[in-house]
């Protein structure tokens, strides 16, 4: 485990405790960029790892459901900030291709004799089909969203989101139209039915689904930290910061905003397609305009342009209602429902990130992390 | 035929509806540079106040759309410079995207006054029809199209010819030449939330008093103005009026003829017609009709 965390190291330097016994002395720009580059980081990711391991036998099962959907929109959070975060292109139409792959899920992974079509094929198949049909997408999108900047790419991309609604709602063969729905695919890997009431002895449905999910983040947060960390990631960002200037020194700005697209929707797709898969029943209302602002409010919150903020700011959006129904305990009287509450609290938090702490739920976390590395001294 | 210039007359009422939206939307990006999602929850708002004068304290039609106006204008203000006024020189999309946040959180309150009855405004003979040429339009579009005249052309006197107006052309120009000629700018920010806030008042209170009235989701509606400014270009006055009637016609057209015409692109189609008319301007005109073309300088 630790040297998977390590990137491939060819030279002698690159020893577990670094040159001479100080871990933290780089020598060259790879051990720099090294997915753990710090033993502390290294510690405490596999610590974290291992930890989730264990959650699903110490909590309870409604917890764990909230969970597992948290880690799987993780997954579409950290698509989003690819492209927003790290490429600096704002879409509002991330709820369309999220949409995409739920479908495309449902139909290719569904179950072949319910009443609306699905041919169950294995997860093998729809799950990466899923991403694929939604980064087509993209790539459609793209060319057009090349030639916009800034706002005009944010309501064009909106424009996407009515339009994918209203093409979801109509297709009634495929998504079972308004206020009817249909069933996601079907989770069935190994001959496991993660449906199942029981899937593998002495473990809950929701405990396994939880670990289903912990798998497919790692999996994609260890794809997205790599796709940032290598040179598309950097390119993203030269785009970010000043697209002229990226021009300039030769990043060809066409290529990587449809790649940045194409990478976000696969990423969208598969959360769609999964997410969905172990919902149940989805009807085509779910993929609004607020189903967008969800995620964006995840990449707000969480931290722009990381990975493990979009992680956090996932678990946080998921947990909101939990916390709102929290708060509602205290809150006097018929003043306001839970529901009412919870869209305040959107609202609010996404206002008081932006203006308190730009960076999110990851900010806060170098500052708490900063503090204790210096202490007791102040820096 | 007759059905035809029905529709465009029509559409020409719902247009102006999104007109005045879009003008909102035009003044507040182009003073701040920022595209604020807040409109919706402003003609919300707006319409409620309306609604209020008329329905609760029994105020007359015209009466009750000044106090909307008003209301609207101070609701603007206050937003602006409760949420935004501290952010100035932050990212633009940051500021877009709290405006969001104040879209949410306003429409809660909006939906906690309004519960789950419409709610309308008392419009007086609002169902007399007058009939011309075979066509026939109510008294009530007829008055909005009246006062949508009326607003646009003292928008576009009052920048031309006021010194307040010209301030305001100046801060759209360059904030900091416009500080430097003892323009308050910071001022100037608010008096365009107060324009845009009046205006979704206006587009409010009419919506209220045409059909059903004020409902949960009638902030829908306001989101149509999007793709109206993008169309006629996001720093363009006349553009976003031109923008707005043509979305307006287009949705009426599309209502009327779609479900012959191209029936296989399904029910409602004119809902979402706009965003599509969007898609292929843009393709033509990444700037919209009007807007300016951004320039780079390295």
């Amino acid at each position: 485990m630790t040297t998977l965390l390590r990137s491939a190291p060819s030279t002698k330097a690159r020893t577990s405790t670094g040159v001479r016994g100080r871990p933290l002395l780089r020598t060259s720009y790879e051990q720099d960029l090294a997915l753990a580059n710090t033993p502390a980081k290294r510690r405490s990711m596999i610590g974290l790892i291992v930890a989730s391991f264990v959650v699903p036998f110490l909590l309870t099962d409604d917890l764990l459901q909230v969970l597992t959907l948290g880690m799987i929109s993780a997954v579409g959070a950290i698509g989003l900030n690819l492209v927003t975060g790290y490429a600096g292109q704002v879409s509002l139409g991330h709820a369309f291709f999220i949409g995409l792959g739920a479908y495309t899920g449902a139909v290719l992974g569904g179950d072949p004799d319910g009443s609306i079509v699905g041919y169950g094929l294995p997860i093998w198949v729809w799950l990466p089909a899923a991403g694929v049909v939604a980064a087509v997408a993209g790539l459609i999108v793209g060319p057009v969203a090349v030639r916009l900047r800034g706002l005009y790419l944010a309501i064009v991309t909106l424009g996407l989101v009515f339009l994918g609604d209203h093409v979801f709602r109509e297709a009634r063969s495929i998504t079972g139209g308004p206020g009817v729905g249909r069933r996601g695919a079907q989770l069935e890997i190994f001959g496991i039915d993660f449906h199942a009431m029981e899937p593998i002895e002495g473990i809950s449905r929701n405990q396994a689904q939880f670990l289903l999910a912990l798998v497919f983040l790692i999996v994609f947060a260890i794809l997205g930290r790599n796709i940032a960390r290598s040179g598309v990631g950097r390119a993203f960002g030269a785009i970010r910061d000043r697209d002229v200037a990226a021009a300039v020194i030769g990043v060809d700005l066409t290529k990587y905003k449809i790649m940045a697209f194409a990478m976000s929707s696969f990423f969208a797709g598969v959360t769609g397609a999964l997410y969905y898969a172990v919902i149940g029943v989805f009807e085509p209302g779910a993929f609004s305009l607020l189903l967008s602002i969800q995620y964006i409010a995840m990449v707000l919150i969480g931290g722009v342009a990381t990975i493990s903020g979009s992680i956090m700011g996932a678990m946080f959006i998921a947990l909101l209602p939990r916390i709102s129904q929290f708060i509602a305990a205290y809150i006097p009287g018929e003043l306001l429902t839970v529901f009412q509450l919870e869209a305040i609290l959107y609202g609010a938090l996404i206002i008081v990130f932006l203006i308190f702490e730009p960076r999110g739920l990851y900010g806060i976390w170098l500052r708490i992390r900063n503090y204790w590395k210096g202490w007791p001294f102040s820096y | 035929m007759t059905t035809f210039f029905q529709a465009v007359l029509d559409g020409f009422a719902q247009g102006s509806i999104y007109a005045l939206l879009a003008l909102g939307f035009v003044m507040i990006y182009k003073a701040t540079l920022v595209i604020s999602f807040a409109q919706p929850a402003l003609m919300v708002c707006g319409g409620l106040f309306a609604h209020h004068a008329s329905r609760v304290w029994d105020i007359p039609f015209w009466p009750s759309l000044a106090i909307a106006v008003l209301c609207g204008a101070v609701l603007g203000m206050v937003v602006e410079r409760l949420a935004l006024r501290p952010m100035v020189g932050k990212p633009v999309f940051t500021l877009a995207i709290i405006t969001i946040g104040v879209d949410i959180a306003l429409r809660v309150l909006a939906n906690r006054y309004m519960g789950a009855d419409p709610r309308g405004v008392t419009y007086p003979n609002g169902g007399r029809r007058y009939e011309f040429l075979g066509l026939s339009i109510s008294h009530q579009r007829l008055g909005l199209i009246a006062v949508t005249i009326v607003t646009v052309i003292a928008l576009a006197l009052f920048f031309r010819y006021a010194k307040t107006g010209l301030a305001m052309r100046a801060t759209a120009l360059s904030q900091e030449t416009a500080l430097a000629q003892g323009i308050r700018v910071g001022t100037m920010f608010a008096l365009a939330w107060a324009i845009a806030g009046g205006l979704a008042a206006i587009a409010g209170t009419f919506v209220a008093a045409t059909g059903a009235g004020i409902e949960q989701n009638t902030w829908i509606i306001a989101l149509k103005a999007l793709p109206a400014i993008i169309i006629g270009g996001l720093d363009s006055i006349p553009g976003a009026v031109v923008g707005g009637i043509l979305v307006g016609l287009i949705e009426s057209l599309t209502a009327v003829f779609q479900p012959d015409v191209a029936p296989w692109l399904g029910n409602n189609f004119a809902l979402v017609a706009p965003y599509a008319l969007m898609f292929l301007i843009l393709l033509v005109k990444p700037y919209g009709l009007f807007g300016t073309k951004e320039v780079e300088r390295v």
